[in-house]
């Protein structure tokens, strides 16, 4: 196991080892996002009090788990990458960010557009949105930060730090609805209680929210093995790599 | 090396942590002010100030609403089940309102008790279900357990610090 990571944490290693996961990764992604999309918005049963407007939820509750999954797991890598100097983790942390931040908006963005209707409200100055908005946030600020520093090096620490102190957020978000009186209902589904409706409700839900991971998995992947072969440009595997004509 | 690293993780945990405590302390220091509304436990305890625009919310209490025949003037109760509120409104209510459902009304607390609403926002529970579904369950009736012990939770809060 350890040897594993070990290897894993080589970006020589990690290109060749994940070039064989990337196939069938896209392939989830893509099959389970159609397939719960296709479920969730033409055939799942609306809901008696909200009618169609429900199936907004197919696209907020999985964006909503991602917008801080991915935090969470950017800060997991900054964490990594500080005390164990393992490049590779600050190269992942780099690619995830803009992919939170733009899942962060969705949420906020699919939340307003579903409030409209249900609450009579697009925004409230609640726990629940307000935290998320602050997440938002947080993202923009890890991005920013990174890019503000001249050596790649100090922005990857600040960039690091930031992520590690701003994931203090993630529970604030997740137990706003329990600790505050907020606009926002508590959680439908989660992945430790029984989902509050009804199995031809949360079935197409549940494909979804694994098909938004697996789109995170795989762009992660993607986009940190075009990193690797970026920044180590100079290096011979690269070089041979390139002449090889690939 | 090893020890370097063990330096660098405990720096980094220390530093989570105390950010950690300062913003827990700064949200418990604010915890009344981060909610959204005051829940009619908190209005019967004089917790709201009088003829200021507020937020007050709960469940519309069964049976409550009296609608006016001739105007857009409508009366209910909202409750939080330990204690009522009389809301008066006239406006379009939206389409979620009915008895039963959480409302967040935004108004002005009126000094005979009653509150005089400009806005009312529905709340909607983490329940769904399709139509079939609800109506085969409607003669339960069930009470949101979360709501009632929230409200009992902040009546006991407001009697300890009296």
């Amino acid at each position: 196991m350890w040897a594993f990571l070990h290897k894993l944490g080589s970006p020589k290693e990690f290109y060749a080892i994940t070039a064989r996961w990337l196939t069938p990764l896209w392939l989830a992604a893509v099959a389970l996002i159609l397939a719960g999309g296709v479920w969730g918005l033409a055939f799942a049963p609306a809901d008696y009090q909200q009618g169609n407007s429900f199936r907004i939820i197919y696209v907020h509750v999985p964006a909503a788990f991602l917008a801080q999954s991915i935090f969470v797991a950017m800060a997991a890598a900054g964490l990594v990458f500080m005390v164990w100097k393992i490049k590779l983790a600050d190269m992942a942390a780099a690619m995830m960010a803009p992919l939170g931040a733009g899942m962060t908006f969705v949420a906020l963005f699919s939340g307003a557009v579903w409030g409209v209707p249900t609450w009579g409200t697009w925004w409230q100055w609640d726990a629940r949105l307000t935290s998320m908005l602050i997440l938002f946030f947080l993202y923009i600020g890890v991005i920013a930060l990174r890019g503000a520093f001249v050596s790649r090096e100090g922005g990857a620490r600040a960039a690091s730090v930031l992520a590690m102190v701003g994931v203090i957020n993630i529970p604030i978000i997740k137990f706003s609805v329990d600790w505050w009186y907020t606009l926002h209902q508590p959680a439908s589904f989660s992945i430790t209680e029984k989902p509050a409706m009804p199995a031809e409700m949360w079935l197409p839900l549940l494909l979804m929210v694994l098909g938004f991971y697996a789109f995170f998995i795989a762009v992660t992947l993607t986009r940190t093995r075009s990193e690797i072969l970026r920044r180590e440009s100079s290096k011979r595997w690269v070089r041979a790599l390139v002449e090889e004509g690939r | 090396m090893r020890a370097k690293r063990k330096q660098r993780l405990y720096a980094i945990l220390g530093l989570v942590a105390l950010a950690a405590i300062a913003v827990g302390l700064t949200l418990y220091a604010l915890r009344s002010n981060i909610n959204l509304f005051f829940s009619p436990v908190q209005i019967a305890e004089g917790q709201a100030p009088l003829e200021r625009s507020i937020r007050a919310g709960g469940m519309v209490k069964a049976g409550s609403v009296a609608r006016d025949p001739d105007s857009l003037d409508v009366a209910f109760t909202v409750t939080d089940y330990v204690e009522d509120l009389e809301v008066r409104y006239s406006g379009i209510l939206p389409d979620l309102f009915r008895e039963g459902q959480g409302v967040v009304v935004v108004g002005e607390l009126q000094p005979a008790g009653w509150l005089r609403a400009d806005k009312v926002l529905a709340k909607h529970d983490e329940n769904y279900m399709p139509p079939e579904v609800a109506q085969a369950l409607e003669d339960a009736g069930y009470a949101p357990e979360d709501y009632q012990d929230k409200a009992a939770e902040m009546r006991q809060r407001l009697e300890a610090e009296d």
